[in-house]
């Protein structure tokens, strides 16, 4: 079966890609497992949700946002410790009610309230870190159908610089997983 | 979350139109945003957005004349402010508990109204930071409330549960929001792969941050989610906890008692509830939604305004049994005044909006009618609200020495901030409407059963050819 290929040139300097469209998110992971298996690892699957399985279907790893957001919620929890003990125990002792100046029970709720506080910017700014975002530039977008990739269709990208890329091969292996359409998106300036 | 089909035999339905598919799904929630406003919305905003001016002009005046423009005053020194600050905090539990609670516990008819409910907490919670700001009387002092020595080097207090609040609250703002936006992502790329112009394009381009579905994202996010969510879960119980310390800690009889911080927590969830029930049943008829948020919905609603209801409802007994087992006869003196005496009017239309009203949902005929729910939600917020207004005036206005009783009246201007209030919470919710996808797109595409990556395999093997409707469900289900 031959696949409906197009080509769509880049501006210079970007990296190249190979999308492929696929209509279900099984085909989509039967050609990200596909790729895993022939030891791609420039490759990247598109969905408009996060689809079951396609971590392990994609050969990736766990990920690491958690300690980000443990070290932070540490953070969180020291500097609550500190500014307590530092403002109302050290630089300016005041008794209320006839409690100590350091009074550990007092410290309960806003050091609890500044750990998760942390613990947040280090969940949404940590994953923004880990995943490169923003970036409002990317080969992908230079592809009209990609649009699609929010909406109802599900994508494969294998990048050109992929040690196991082959100009000739790759796309061979992708138009066997059955996609809807293939789309070259390379720099022909070079 | 992943789509599982609903168990028949124990009752479960389909949390969607079993004929919605992705692309019905993008186009349902989109259109809202893309197509020109219906008549009613114009006449809702403007009509918001002129009591939105109303609060403006209020808390101008306030600014310019002094406290002394509301009705407080010795021995009511927190009256509708604090009320106000309660009932608004109290509204805006509800859409961290259903987007971080029922998401930790795999509820997945919360995705249908997560959104919606995340945007009402975010709006109400702005409401609810005013009335502290405005009510610490000389305004250009309010920087006391932040962690910065005044002109005597004198630190806030951090034994103060009025200080513990600022922190509760604004930490809770913030994470609201950030868990709100991070949910918004993927749902804003879809709204800027559709756009028709540049302005939308580019809008909504730079908000969604460049998403591209990448499942390398996909993953991190996810675990952000879930991250934030069980960050959540205890924030949401401990702001109302923080809340209700600021009465609890005191020793003003009526305020001074240890079931506090739950009671207040239950109440917060009820009254939320009960305020995104309200919007949503506006909402689902006016934008024709009713595919995606179906009478499934409505009906677990109701049944946790129920549960929570008769909380509260348990309450306010035990509050009594508490307050003559104690044997203090202020206490005492307390709940048999606020029964009895001068607020007695307040007292009833609590009980019998908080605790009587939710009483009939016990039916399952009443919980699954629609003008009755919308009925019974307004009934909630009104009876919560008097719920507030009852623990502070009626403990505030009689308490140790008969000398200093004394009787709240309201002045116009404590009305018109009030009422100004809710326009601000309508004027941005009815923004949020417009502009913004009001049901979480991609979350619900992926409880649609052909999210499953195997859906339909073994289906196929056995009956080529028809691909759609119940057979493929049921052989999918079995198949796990």
């Amino acid at each position: 079966m031959s696949v409906e290929t197009t080509t769509v040139s880049v501006p210079e300097g970007r990296p190249a890609l190979l999308l492929a469209e696929y209509e279900t998110p099984g085909a989509c992971m039967k050609a990200a497992e596909k790729l895993r298996d022939a030891g791609f690892t420039k490759f990247d699957t598109h969905t408009p949700f996060p689809v079951h399985g396609m971590d392990a279907a994609m050969g990736m790893g766990d990920s690491k946002l958690g300690w980000i957001v443990l070290v932070m919620g540490i953070t969180g929890l020291m500097t609550g410790i500190a500014l307590i003990t530092y403002t109302n125990g050290i630089d300016y002792p005041i008794i209320v009610g006839g409690k100590p100046a350091i009074s550990i029970p007092a410290y309960v709720p806003v050091c609890f309230e500044l750990t998760i506080l942390l613990s947040a910017f280090g969940a949404v700014f940590g994953m923004f870190g880990l995943n490169q975002l923003p970036r409002h530039h990317h080969p992908v977008f230079e592809s009209d159908r990609f649009k699609a990739a929010t909406d109802d269709k599900f994508f494969v990208s294998v990048e050109y610089a992929d040690p196991k890329f082959d100009a000739d091969r790759t796309p061979e292996l992708i138009a066997s997983t059955h996609p809807n359409h293939i789309e070259i998106i390379e720099d022909t300036e070079s | 979350m992943s789509f599982d089909a609903p168990i028949k035999a124990i009752g479960e339905k389909d949390l969607i139109a079993p004929k919605s598919t992705f692309k019905s799904i993008t186009e349902a929630v989109a259109r809202v945003t893309e197509n020109p406003a219906p008549k009613g919305w114009w006449i809702a905003f403007l009509t918001a957005f002129s009591f939105t001016g109303v609060l403006l002009g209020s808390i101008g005046y306030l600014f310019w004349r002094g406290v002394g423009v509301w009705g407080n005053n010795s021995p009511v020194g927190w009256a509708w402010d604090i009320t106000n600050f309660v009932w608004w905090v109290g509204i805006g539990h509800a859409g961290t508990l259903i987007s971080a609670v029922l998401f930790l516990f795999r509820q997945k008819w919360r995705t249908s109204i997560n959104r919606f409910a995340e945007a009402m907490t975010i709006f109400a919670v702005i409401c609810a930071l005013i009335f502290p700001g405005i009510h610490v009387g000389r305004v250009w002092h309010a920087y006391y409330l932040a962690p910065i020595p005044n002109q005597m080097g004198i630190w806030p207090n951090f034994k103060s549960p009025l200080l513990w609040d600022v922190f509760a609250v604004s930490t809770y703002f913030t994470v609201s929001s950030l868990f709100w936006f991070v949910g918004l992502i993927p749902d804003l790329a879809t709204l800027r792969d559709r756009a028709k112009n540049s302005l939308r394009r580019m809008v909504y381009g730079f908000l969604s941050l460049g998403w591209r579905g990448s499942n390398r994202h996909w993953q991190n996010y996810e675990r952000a989610y879930m991250i934030l969510a069980a960050l959540s879960t205890p924030l949401v119980l401990s702001v109302h906890s923080v809340v209700s310390f600021d009465f609890a800690t005191s020793v003003e009889p009526g305020w001074h008692t240890t079931i506090f911080p739950p009671y207040f927590v239950a109440g917060a969830v009820f009254s939320g509830f009960a305020m995104v029930m309200t919007l949503l049943l506006i909402a689902r008829s006016v934008f024709k939604l009713t595919d995606l948020v179906t009478m499934t919905h409505v009906e677990l609603m109701n049944k946790i305004m129920l549960a929570t209801g008769s909380l509260v409802g348990y309450a306010y007994a035990m509050e009594f049994f508490i307050a003559w087992y104690s044997g203090n006869e202020y206490e005492r003196y307390v709940f048999i005044n606020r029964a009895t005496g001068p607020y007695a009017w307040a007292y009833w239309i609590m009980i019998s909006c908080t605790v009587i009203s939710p009483q009939l949902f016990w039916s399952k005929r009443l919980r699954t009618n629609i003008p009755l729910s919308f009925v019974v939600s307004i009934f909630i917020n009104i009876g919560m609200w008097f719920e507030r207004f009852v623990i502070i005036v009626t403990s505030l206005h009689r308490d140790f020495i008969p000398s200093s009783w004394g009787y709240f009246h309201p002045t116009l201007v404590d009305i018109t901030t009030y009422l100004g209030s809710l326009g601000l919470f309508f004027t941005l919710f009815l923004l949020f409407l417009r502009w913004v996808p009001m049901i979480a797109i991609a979350e619900l595409k992926s409880i649609l059963p052909e999210a499953d990556p195997h859906h339909g395999e073994h289906h196929d093997e056995a009956h080529e050819g028809d691909s759609h409707g119940e057979p493929a469900l049921a052989t999918t289900a079995e198949g796990h």
